[in-house]
């Protein structure tokens, strides 16, 4: 009888990275479908587009490689780096950000490292990044909400021309539609030391910001839907609760603290936690396994660190948002994370010496056990 | 209440990590022992234990009684093997072994001549208590008890842990966490008076006054059964565990029983317990009470692919092949064959390998059932971090080995891993983490081998090189004194001849 040795197990769990994955998309579906019923069919067309390239460039980079294509693609992982990119431009950006954008997450993000589970840095924040800092204009040109099939929102036709129109071609005829997002709006006042009253007037009320019927990008507006979806991902046990509790409770700690020291200046907590990418960084991309520490206690030192830099650079620093920087930061201090904090090791104590018991046990009881 | 660190009333403490794989038991569980039929040749191999082989006693063509040591054990640490049944020795020599590697190994043939006839020796002894507790042991030993869990440590030698050890308790370990095997659910089950005793008379040589019977929830008929045989019984006390893998891992299941953990590369014994298995403590009560050696083992034949699941009690040495005919044979090819549980189990490389004393299960799984797939990167998703009942970071010590470094992996507590298999069985990349682990251990452990060969060669040299030295000046010596010697006679005759 021939079989091919191997080791034990012999049994497995019913999992696979590709069911990880698709779990993950499966709860970005909800916030995802808002967001592009809410900013019409040039967010369908751009979401498409980055989607699209992410996976494309990956096609390419693993044929370039040498690589499985087919196989590797059916793991999910760049469908779902590009779904996350995407959910994070302006809604009416044009499509070469999309492009541009897949073309940095997998080549800069990923494959220059070796692929799938190499990369240092989160491949969907490595874009983000790079596309803000290279087309800063494209990249903080926010919409206001116009859902499908709505008086205000473009037809296809229209749609087609915001995405793919030249340079000219963009916001034509729509331009009573264009405004900042609320972070940006709020930054842009308070540094004209306006009040923080003043500042959030009109722009911010909690409820909506909840709902996400605000301007944002294109699937970060509803904190609701996407923290639906995360709650679902860890009954699911797909993530781990301890970077979503750290990173938000950090900011809601650090937002209340500093209200109570100034409400006239600093926002309170459900402010930072409903707005921008708060939620999606969370739930969805500071906990991306690649880049995050595998220890729970590291995880809880990751989602802290995520949490303070979010708050740090919203409040002093040169950008209004700050989450994907942020989150980028700390990935780079993972390793050194995973080096400090790994669990302790059975019998031994927390530096890694044999665990010593000054009592026998059985010490109490005189004659017993004894010979 | 709390009495030598143990909570009177069965509240247990938690255990890090562990995975919870379907157990699949339902299969045979329902299946009560059958004797297997004495097959047509038995194949006995003589290391069926850790430690030293057994050495052989009897000669070819020999006639053996049932129960009789055909090979007696060499050293410390090992253990006699007895005939199984009467009849001739047909052979001594090499036969495929029960391990993966399918090498052959030193073994004795038996032929059984089908009257199964006792040695008029055998007898036991009305009352095991009044012995005293090194003549138990010494029994075991005789009777070629080893761990039958899977570990076949020697028993006696861990009867004499109380000579360097301050013991209070034995547990016996009927958790049974491998899925499918079923054969200690059911020994507990249809022997548990024979089980109880066996642990009692272990309880008197270990002299420690608190037994625990620790098993799994899913098995409610064993806990039932052995609560109601042990209602009368003072110090004993049957405790239900959850059921969770590895909870038979003999330090998790101390902690769990015990809140303690056992120091890292120390025994359980240091925090004064001893844990034995069931099926041990029924061959213990055939040792003492009918004298009876060990020769036949109660074995698990299960899986998918088998056509009628059983409960088997096997003549050790009997065929892999005879029990899965026994049981009908495959319905199917079977996509692996495992001698063992499949967690820990061992591929079996042939069927024509004999059951042996640790043999506790024959396995053979269909496809759907192993859930195998092609390995892919890691993601670093840490769900073997979370299963690691050891606290270890196994994504990373596989990054050691897999670039080559084994130290690293040892600096992150490679030799600390018990070979659980948690790790790999959660891993979504379906990455053989414990293949890696083992390799990496086996390596060093030849590494190990060769430098102490090395030292030993380099030793042997200097000494060598030293002795040629000290010949040489010896001789210089003896050519100078000589030379000494002529000269002065010469220098001697001159002044005579003068």
């Amino acid at each position: 009888m021939n079989q091919p040795l191997a080791a034990s197990p012999h049994a497995h769990a019913p999992v696979s990275i590709g069911r990880t994955m698709a779990l993950v998309m499966l709860a970005l579906v909800p916030a995802s479908l808002f967001g592009l019923y809410q900013f019409g069919w040039p967010a369908i067309f751009l979401f498409t587009v980055t989607v699209g390239a992410t996976v494309g460039f990956e096609a390419l980079s693993l044929m370039l490689a040498g690589r499985p294509v087919r196989l590797t693609l059916m793991d999910g992982s760049a469908l779902l780096t590009g779904w996350l990119l995407a959910l994070t431009l302006p809604p009416w950006a044009p499509w070469w950000i999309g492009v541009v954008g897949g073309a940095l997450a997998v080549l800069l993000g990923k494959q220059v490292f070796g692929g799938i589970g190499q990369n240092l840095f989160n491949p969907a924040m490595v874009a983000r990044v790079a596309l803000l800092i290279s087309f800063p204009l494209e990249m903080t040109r926010w919409v206001a909400p116009a859902p499908l099939f709505t008086a205000d929102a473009p037809g296809f036709f229209e749609g087609l021309a915001i995405t793919f129109g030249g340079p000219s071609g963009e916001f034509s005829g729509v331009d009573a539609l264009s405004g900042a997002s609320i972070l940006g709006h709020v930054r842009t006042e308070l540094g004209q030391h306006e009040a923080l009253k003043t500042a959030l007037s009109g722009v911010y009320d909690p409820f909506s910001a909840l709902l996400g019927t605000v301007p944002g990008s294109l699937g970060e507006t509803s904190a609701l839907l996407i923290a639906l979806g995360g709650l679902w991902l860890i009954h699911k046990g797909v993530i781990d609760w301890r970077i979503p509790a750290a990173l938000l409770g950090t900011v809601a700690a650090l937002a209340t603290g500093m209200h109570l020291i100034d409400p006239e200046r600093y926002a309170a907590a459900p402010y930072h936690l409903l707005t921008g990418a708060t939620m999606l960084a969370a739930f969805f991309i500071a906990t991306d396994p690649v880049t995050s520490p595998v220890s729970r206690a590291g995880q809880l030192v990751f989602g802290a660190g995520v949490g303070l830099l979010v708050y740090v650079i919203r409040t002093w620093g040169g950008y209004p948002e700050g989450v994907a920087f942020a989150v980028l930061l700390m990935n780079a201090a993972t390793p050194m994370i995973d080096h400090y904090l790994k669990p302790r090791i059975y019998g031994r104590d927390r530096r890694g010496q044999p665990l010593e018991y000054p009592e026998p046990e059985a010490a109490a009881k005189p004659g017993e056990g004894r010979s | 209440m709390k009495v030598l660190g143990f909570n009177l009333f069965g509240e247990l403490h938690g255990i890090r990590g562990g995975v919870h794989p379907d157990d699949r038991k339902a299969l045979v569980a329902g299946q009560p022992i059958e004797a297997l039929p004495l097959p047509g040749l038995l194949h006995i191999p003589l290391q069926q234990h850790i430690g030293a082989a057994a050495n052989p006693v009897v000669q070819r063509r020999q006639q053996v009684c049932k129960g009789e040591a055909i090979a007696h054990a060499q050293g410390a640490v090992s253990a006699p093997i007895h005939a199984p049944t009467s009849g001739r020795i047909a052979g001594l020599g090499l036969y495929p072994a029960n391990h993966p590697s399918g090498l052959s190994v030193r073994t004795i043939t038996l032929q059984p001549d089908g009257e199964d006839r006792w040695h008029p020796d055998i007898r036991g002894v009305d009352d095991p208590f009044a012995l005293a507790p090194a003549e138990v042991a010494k029994r075991v030993a005789a009777a070629g008890i080893v761990g039958m869990g899977g570990a076949t440590f020697p028993s006696a030698v861990k009867l004499h842990l109380r000579n360097r050890y301050r013991l209070h308790t034995l547990v016996i370990n009927g958790a049974e966490c491998e899925p499918y095997l079923t054969c200690d659910d059911r020994l507990m089950r249809e022997h548990t008076a024979q089980v109880l005793d066996g642990v009692r008379i272990m309880a008197h040589a270990l002299g420690v006054g608190r037994i625990i019977v620790a098993i799994e929830g899913n098995k409610p008929d064993a806990l039932a059964a052995l609560r109601e045989a042990a209602a009368d019984c003072a110090g004993v006390s049957i405790v239900r565990l959850p059921t969770r893998y590895p909870m038979g891992s003999e330090k998790h299941l101390v902690q769990t029983l015990t809140g303690k953990e056992t120091p890292a590369r120390g025994l359980t014994a240091d925090i004064g317990v001893v844990v034995h298995n069931p099926a041990t403590a029924f061959a213990v009560h055939e040792a003492l009470r009918l004298g009876r050696p060990l020769i036949s083992r109660v074995v698990t034949v299960t899986g998918g692919a088998v056509q009628r699941p059983k409960n088997l009690r096997v003549p050790i040495g009997t065929q892999v092949q005879a029990l899965v005919d026994h049981c009908g044979g495959f319905t199917e090819a079977p996509a692996k064959l495992i001698s063992g549980g499949p967690m820990m189990g061992q591929p079996l490389a042939e069927l024509r390998v004999p059951v042996m004393k640790g043999s506790n299960g024959v396995l053979a799984l269909t496809a759907a059932e192993t859930g195998q797939h092609t390995p892919a990167p890691c993601i670093r998703c840490a769900s073997c971090v979370d299963a690691c009942p050891c606290g270890l970071v196994p994504l990373t010590m596989a990054a050691h080995i897999r670039a080559g470094d084994l130290d690293g992996a040892v600096g992150q507590g490679l030799m600390d891993c018990i070979g659980c298999g948690s790790c790999a069985y959660v891993c979504p990349a379906h990455i053989p983490l414990v293949q890696f682990f083992s390799h990496a251990k086996g390596e060093l452990a030849a590494r190990g081998r060769a430098k102490q060969k090395q030292t030993e060669t380099k030793r042997l040299a200097e000494a060598r090189s030293a002795r040629m030295e000290a010949q040489k000046q010896a001789k210089r010596a003896a050519m100078a004194r000589r030379k000494r010697e002529a000269e002065a006679q010469k220098r001697a005759e001159a002044a005579l001849s003068e």
